[in-house]
């Protein structure tokens, strides 16, 4: 199943001016086949206006064991969060 | 006979609700979860399309009938589909074959009757010559992948080929029900779309190293409402819980 119908990864774009959203996985032949399973799978209650596949084994992911060193470091630096402004009230909604 | 247009709509709704019923059959059945969505999907287009056109046959025949009547109370005699709907889904070869048959056909008649004198008819065709695009290129593909895969799934797409094509001719025979109707521009004349129907599985068929069949055998008689066996225990199923349970809504 996997060599004759690898994993693909359908990114869908919900409307005009959103990017492409990552919803799921599927299995197909090529990429023809792939675009039409994803439309048939993921765009059944009006979810898209544009379907994006790729080879789930393009994907270069990072490494889960390396989740510590990559992402904890940024953790305590709260001042990268752009919380420590005052705002006039009559600005409103920024 | 004087014309009855809800008599001739009854023929393309039945075409419609048979093989929509035949794909719904599929679900939770089919041989992996992209066509188990893929195929009750293209059901439902089906279906959908029938029950547009049961609901504007009732209401020129005025005979106080539903949708649900002419469904679920008439019996295989009074059902006037074309035999390639009805014929049992077998294998997925069979069972795309038969999509891509029939879409093919319908692809070209919705686009014909767009130019039909009844405005609902137009309408009914702008929506569904769509749905038929997208299962001609979902059934097409499969088809061209099957006759050009393995040697397994290239015995099993011509084995198809084989039993089913001698159903087609009868999608191209306008019947007395609807012979009026066409010479005055209301349906498409199902006669002058075979020329552009065999081109296009011709192509497919050679993309997929398919022969297309050379003999003219052809097996008819469902406008007339003679059909196979199979299609009475489809309506048996089909039929069951409205004949149990009279009415019954949810």
């Amino acid at each position: 199943m996997t060599k004759t119908m690898p994993l693909w990864e359908v990114f869908i774009r919900p409307r005009n001016g959103l990017s492409h959203k990552h919803v799921g996985s599927l299995h197909a032949s090529d990429e023809t086949m792939a675009i039409n399973a994803a439309r048939d799978v993921y765009t059944r209650r009006g979810e898209g206006t544009s379907i994006w596949v790729v080879p789930s084994a393009l994907i270069t992911a990072s490494d889960p064991i390396k989740a510590e060193e990559n992402f904890e470091p940024s953790q305590d630096k709260i001042y990268r969060h752009p919380t420590f402004y005052d705002i006039p009230e009559d600005i409103g909604h920024m | 006979m004087s014309p009855n247009l809800a008599k001739a709509l009854l023929e393309l709704a039945d075409d419609n609700l048979i093989l929509g019923h035949r794909l719904s059959e599929l679900c939770g059945h089919a041989p992996m979860l992209e066509e188990d969505l893929a195929l009750p999907n293209m059901g439902l287009d089906l279906i959908g399309t029938a029950r547009t056109l049961y609901t504007y046959a009732c209401e020129i025949e005025d005979k106080n009938r539903t949708e649900d009547d002419l469904a679920f109370l008439r019996n295989e005699r009074e059902f006037v589909n074309c035999l390639l709907v009805e014929r049992p889904n077998t294998d997925f070869a069979h069972t795309i074959l038969k999509q891509l048959y029939f879409s093919t056909f319908m692809e070209s008649y919705w686009t014909a009757a767009l130019s039909s004198k009844d405005e609902i008819i137009m309408g009914i065709a702008g929506k569904a010559k769509k749905e038929m695009a997208y299962h001609i290129r979902h059934s097409g593909e499969w088809v061209i992948r099957l006759g050009d895969g393995t040697t397994e799934s290239n015995k099993r797409i011509c084995d198809a080929v084989t039993a089913l094509h001698i159903y087609t001719n009868e999608l191209f025979i306008n019947s007395p029900n609807t012979e009026f109707f066409h010479k005055n521009n209301i349906l498409p004349d199902r006669a002058s779309l075979k020329h552009g129907w065999e081109q296009a599985i011709n192509s497919i068929f050679k993309q997929g190293l398919i022969p297309y069949p050379k003999d003219n055998n052809e097996l008819i008689g469902g406008r007339s409402g003679l059909h196979g066996e199979e299609l009475g225990h489809l309506l048996a199923s089909m039929q069951s819980v409205h004949r149990t349970y009279p009415g019954a809504k949810w």
